[in-house]
């Protein structure tokens, strides 16, 4: 028996060894160590040994099936691992195959410009403010030292309704409004975007309608530094630290001292090229010291309150930042301009 | 206002800077220049000749031969010009000579006679058509006799002037004349100046004798000074004049107009005289206009006046707009040898009525419109009278016929150095303050730190304190201003709660493939009346018109935003731009008064259009085209989003597909709808299938429910029972649906359809739909039967509630 147990194994090792895939290892699984099989076989003829041969038989015929178990078992695992391999193989794809789009909207190029000064102000301590599109003559002109015939209304050609109501020309109401409602004696730190209408032709500079950003500082002791380093903050963060301002007076009904203001042509830095018609400077936006006319109309002594307030157009800003060579691209919504913004 | 350097320098030193940096100087102290032109910079060797003799040229009609004489040769020219003759002075281009274009001129044979050099023209030597003086448009320029020959023409015509364009703030109006410009120059670049003295030496009698001023509106008319000259002679001014007038952008008429138009611009007081024969009259009355009167104006045109308007009369009728134009009848004209020369101050309201009424504008009516100098209107009255003596021969009456209520004082505006720097975060000293009213030329008394401004006349912009802030602020400089940052009370920024939802809505649209839009507000006739929300149309609103649109497009204040977001789409897809996917947030107008004595409301919609494909993966064969259901998806996300529980209710509207339409209610209100737009506008836009969504966000976002409840997530498992029931036709998933949640209510805590068929193995009229049923109870493992017996319920209540039977 002994000579037929160690030919099993042998056998078996073989076999096992020679097995290509799972389905011909357990076929052997069944031969060598099933019911039927050639060991088992062997170990039913157990019961004709003698006594003294039994245990060592045994303990042989033991050590036979665990061999071939642990060789079955060792081949089980390398099979399988062959056969994970061929599965991955089979099921490589075309990863040079485009990936299924995700839809992707965005915001319109004006909404970015307006939310990033939102922003920039908020951080500043200012609220946001807005107001009617439809305003009337006073908050729109008188109570921003606008009187009924003074010539200064011309620098704003207005769509009227009636005698008294009208299309904003700017969003400065909503700050005669917000003066009017702090009464005089809160400090007043805000920012007013939105729509304002003008009557003008519309044409690759001009739009009858267009977009506003307005701010406005009220308080005891504001002066006309601060709002230079107002000023030179919001165009660094706008356009880039290394960019520089300068302040030119100018005329405005509202403020007094009255200011425009540059910052530094991106392109030439200063030395003058056709971006900015040979200057070196790019005008931005208009401000000053909030006239004392205006500041009493809503309620402010001052004596005591002084403030600064600016405006600028984000259309403008916009096409300055990406040389956007037409206004009209802001409302023509071509799928192909709305697009191009997405990383801004 | 353009301002001529070589005029300038009769005024003000500007030696020692070049035009380029002059001009940033000017802009950076508060008058902007926007351009520098350079009349005839490239002209290079071009000199006066005198024309010999002047014959045909053998071998062509239309050309001359000339032989010229420029001073060390004589030149044989062949001149084209119809106007060339002999004994002329002209401009000779000699060979070598470089013109404007970089032109230059060389030896050339014109039909076989040579011909060395040209003779020019104003145009050809740079001059603007619109400038060239009366009867030089069409042929060569001719120097008066005393121009001596072989001189450079570069000075003698002004070529080598640079000229600057200012862009003039209302404010500035002194900036308007030489002298204003003057001062400020001067004050920028702290130099002296000098200016004309306006001295006459007259005759005997007085014009007092022969003319008197009665001025029946003197609020409107604080001043006016009636000279008289006569014996005049009518000729074209001297050289230096016409020079500088056309440098200036006036066209030189003759010596009489041309010296008003000098003075004009000079002084920046209009100025204007009458023909004195063709008056008839030893009287000039100012008066309002009677209505109906009617003038002809120096434009040959016949105006019809209001009492609105200020008219200048003889006592019968009038003879001038004041301070606007004059009257046709009493132009001065090639024969006058009498002029009435008026020199008054119209009131800037009066004038800005007429120009408004006419639509005349003119040199002196923006002027008077911007207020002028009250102390130089006299001045400048003499001073053309000087000049008339001058140029034209005239002989000036003693004296004026003059009214006068005129105020000349001085305002005084008090400051302190501690005030100044206050307001402007600089340390001024008073030194320095003292320093700049010299420069600015501005009289003042001083005690320390305290100051007494008197602002002069020709200042009118200057009132209060403010003001004078800014006239040492600007002279300081605005560059040397310091950075600071303001020290007043923190205050935190933030968005309000309205703010923050805008933005939301706005995030979320844009994460689910929504491109944000703006369009115009203002809207046209036929997209005003189109599909208006209905809970908007239920109330009885009248569209807000503008009062004078500039076109019929834009002439209504919107009442949607779809109509222009779908001529957006038609725009896109005529550019086979065919997958749109957008939304707005905008006001809508909304008034119920057919005329508007207070503000319309503007109520905030957000609105979307879509169109063409959803969703699209072309290689695996996917595409999936906006439907109705893409919309509601988008509003169900939207709303869950919120907070807000949104129901869709079957609604027809006009220019919306019948059957795919849906309002949106919100406790049983409806704040908006979503569909198909109707096929026959779609045809009519020429669009794909378009599905929109329009919804009034101002009451949405006062709505919202931004304080989630927690609840635990169940501990106890879910059990799922799925039932496809066979339906008529008519039967609404919705209501079923509806159905089993009331009846399995509490232990149904989820209800979805997932199949809808109809076709085979269903009877026609019928179609299945299935729902899954989720059951689960927050406290306890549920039992078989509890769910079987609410879902038999469930079952039975269906059958019978809508005649349905269990699809097996």
């Amino acid at each position: 028996m002994k000579e037929q147990l160690k030919t099993i194994q042998k056998d078996a090792l073989e076999e096992i060894s020679n097995a290509e895939d799972m389905k011909e290892l357990q076929a052997i699984k069944v031969a060598f160590l099933g019911k039927k099989g050639s060991l088992t076989q062997v170990l039913r003829g157990m019961g004709k040994l003698s006594k003294e041969e039994r245990p060592v038989i045994g303990e042989l015929a033991n050590q036979v099936r665990e061999g071939i178990t642990a060789a079955l078992e060792e081949k089980t695992t390398s099979l399988e691992k062959l056969e994970m391999e061929q599965q991955l193989q089979n099921e490589a794809i075309d990863i040079t195959l485009p990936g299924r789009p995700v839809k992707v909207g965005g915001p319109h190029l004006l909404t970015q410009i307006i939310e990033e000064i939102e922003d920039l102000f908020i951080g500043m301590g200012y609220e946001v403010r807005e107001g009617p599109e439809v305003e009337t003559d006073y908050f729109n002109f008188e109570a921003l030292n606008l009187p009924k015939g003074h010539p200064a209304r011309d620098m704003q050609d207005t769509f009227y309704i009636t005698n008294e109501l009208l299309m904003r020309t700017h969003t400065s109401p909503v700050q005669a409004r917000t003066m009017q409602e702090y009464q005089g004696i809160k400090p007043v730190k805000m920012i007013c975007p939105g729509k304002v209408y003008r009557r003008d032709t519309d044409d690759a500079t001009h739009s009858h309608q267009f977009t506003q950003i307005e701010g406005l500082y009220v308080d005891k002791n504001v002066r006309m530094s601060d709002l230079k380093g107002t000023l030179n903050t919001f165009a660094k963060k706008t356009f880039g630290e290394d960019r520089e301002i300068r302040l030119r007076p100018s005329y405005f009904p509202f403020t007094e001292p009255s200011v425009e203001m540059d910052i530094s042509c991106k392109v030439c830095r200063g030395e003058g090229c056709s971006v900015c018609k040979e200057t070196g400077w790019i005008e931005i936006l208009g401000g000053g010291m909030v006239h004392p006319n205006v500041l009493s109309m809503a309620g402010y002594d001052p004596d005591v309150y002084t403030g600064f307030a600016f405006g600028m157009g984000p259309d403008r800003i916009a096409m300055l930042k990406y040389g956007v060579e037409d206004i009209r691209h802001f409302y023509t919504n071509d799928i192909r301009f709305l697009k191009q913004f997405h990383q801004a | 206002m353009l301002v001529s350097l070589n005029w300038l320098k009769n005024y003000v030193d500007i030696s020692g800077i070049s035009t380029e940096e002059l001009a940033e100087k000017i802009t950076k102290s508060g008058i902007e220049v926007d351009g520098i032109e350079y009349i005839a910079q490239e002209t290079k060797g071009v000199v006066t000749g005198y024309v010999e003799s002047c014959e045909k040229h053998p071998n062509a009609d239309k050309l001359s031969l000339c032989q010229v004489d420029v001073g060390d040769e004589k030149l044989q020219i062949i001149c084209g010009a119809p106007n060339v003759a002999k004994g002329q002075k002209v401009a000779v281009a000699r060979p070598g000579a470089v013109l404007p274009g970089n032109f230059r001129i060389k030896k050339v044979k014109l039909r076989g006679v040579e011909s060395n050099g040209m003779i020019c023209s104003l145009q050809e030597l740079g001059t603007d058509d619109k400038y060239i003086p009366k009867g030089m448009e069409d042929g060569i320029y001719v120097f008066p006799d005393d121009v001596k020959v072989g001189e450079n023409v570069e000075p003698l015509l002004n070529l080598d002037d640079a000229v600057l364009e200012f862009d003039l703030t209302p404010n500035r109006a002194d900036a308007l004349s030489m002298i204003g410009v003057a001062y400020e120059v001067a004050a920028i670049l702290d130099k002296p100046i000098q200016l004309p003295e306006a001295e006459v030496n007259t005759l005997d009698e007085d014009a007092n004798d022969h003319v008197k001023v009665e001025v029946e509106a003197p609020d409107l008319t604080p001043y006016y000074a009636a000279f008289l000259i006569k014996d005049l002679e009518i000729k074209p001014s001297p050289l230096w004049m016409s020079n500088y007038l056309m440098a200036a952008g006036i066209r030189p008429i003759n010596n009489v107009v041309d010296i008003t138009n000098y003075v004009l611009l000079e002084y920046g007081q209009p100025l204007h005289a009458f023909d004195y024969d063709r008056l008839h009259s030893d009287k000039i009355v100012v008066r309002r206009a009677r209505d109906g009167e009617k003038i002809v104006t120096l434009d040959e045109q016949e105006r019809v006046l209001t009492e609105e308007n200020l008219v200048i009369t003889n006592g019968k009728e009038s003879v001038a707009l004041a301070g606007v134009m004059g009257g046709f009848e009493t132009e001065v004209h090639d024969g006058t040898t009498a002029v009435l020369l008026e020199a008054a101050l119209f009131s800037p309201a009066a004038v800005r009525r007429t120009v408004k009424q006419t639509g005349l504008r003119s040199e002196s009516s923006t002027r008077f419109e911007k207020g002028i100098d009250p102390a130089r209107v006299k001045e400048a009255g003499l001073r053309a009278c000087q000049l008339f003596q001058k140029y034209a021969n005239g002989k000036v009456y003693a004296g004026a016929a003059e009214f006068d209520e005129l105020d000349k004082s001085e305002k005084t505006v008090k400051m302190n150095t501690s005030q100044i720097n206050r307001r402007l975060g600089t340390e001024i000293s008073a030194e320095d303050i003292v320093q700049i009213l010299n420069k600015l030329r501005f009289h003042f008394d001083r005690d320390g730190d305290y100051f007494t401004v008197y602002a002069p006349t020709r200042r009118q912009d200057i009132t209060i304190f403010e003001d004078m802030l800014e006239e040492v602020a600007r002279i300081y400089g605005y560059d040397h201003l310091p950075f600071t940052l303001p020290d007043g009370t923190p205050q935190a920024g933030t968005l309000t709660e309205f703010q923050l939802l805008k933005r939301k809505v706005k995030s979320y649209l844009q994460g689910a493939g929504l491109m944000e839009t703006i369009t115009y507000s203002l809207t046209d006739e036929k997209k005003i009346k189109r599909l208006i929300s209905p809970e908007v149309n239920e109330e009885n609103i009248t569209p807000v018109q503008l009062a004078k649109p500039m076109s019929e497009d834009h002439k209504y204040l919107r009442l949607s935003l779809l109509p222009e977001l779908l001529s957006i789409v038609s725009y896109n897809q005529a550019r086979n731009q065919n997958d749109v996917a957008y939304y707005e947030l905008g006001s809508i107008f909304v008034s119920e008064e057919e005329t508007l004595t207070h503000q319309p409301e503007e109520r905030l919609r957000l609105s979307g259009v879509l169109s063409g494909e959803w969703l699209a993966h072309p290689w695996q064969q996917e595409s999936k085209e906006v439907d109705f259901y893409v919309v509601k998806g988008l509003m169900e996300g939207l709303f869950d989003h919120l907070g807000i529980q949104i129901e869709f209710k079957q609604v027809k509207l006009d220019d919306m597909h019948p059957g795919r339409s849906a309002a949106l209610k919100v406790h049983n209100r409806t704040i908006g709808f979503i569909g198909q737009l109707h096929p026959l506008l779609q045809k009519d836009m020429d669009l794909k299938d378009t599905y929109l969504f329009d919804v009034n966000l101002d009451t949405v976002l006062k709505i919202v429910d931004r304080d989630p409840e927690y609840g635990q997530i169940p501990k106890y498992p879910s059990i799922i029972r799925d039932v496809a029931f066979i339906l008529d036709q008519d039967v609404l998933a919705g209501n079923v649906k509806e159905t089993i949640e009331e009846v399995g209510s509490p232990l149904v805590t989820q209800v979805q359809v997932f199949d809808v068929y109809e076709g085979n193995n269903i009877e026609s009229g019928k179609k299945s739909i299935a729902y899954s049923l989720l059951y689960q109870h927050p406290e306890k493992t549920l039992k078989d039967e509890e769910v079987e017996a609410s879902f038999s319920e469930i079952i039975e209540t269906v059958k019978n509630k809508y005649h349905a039977h269990v699809r097996s």
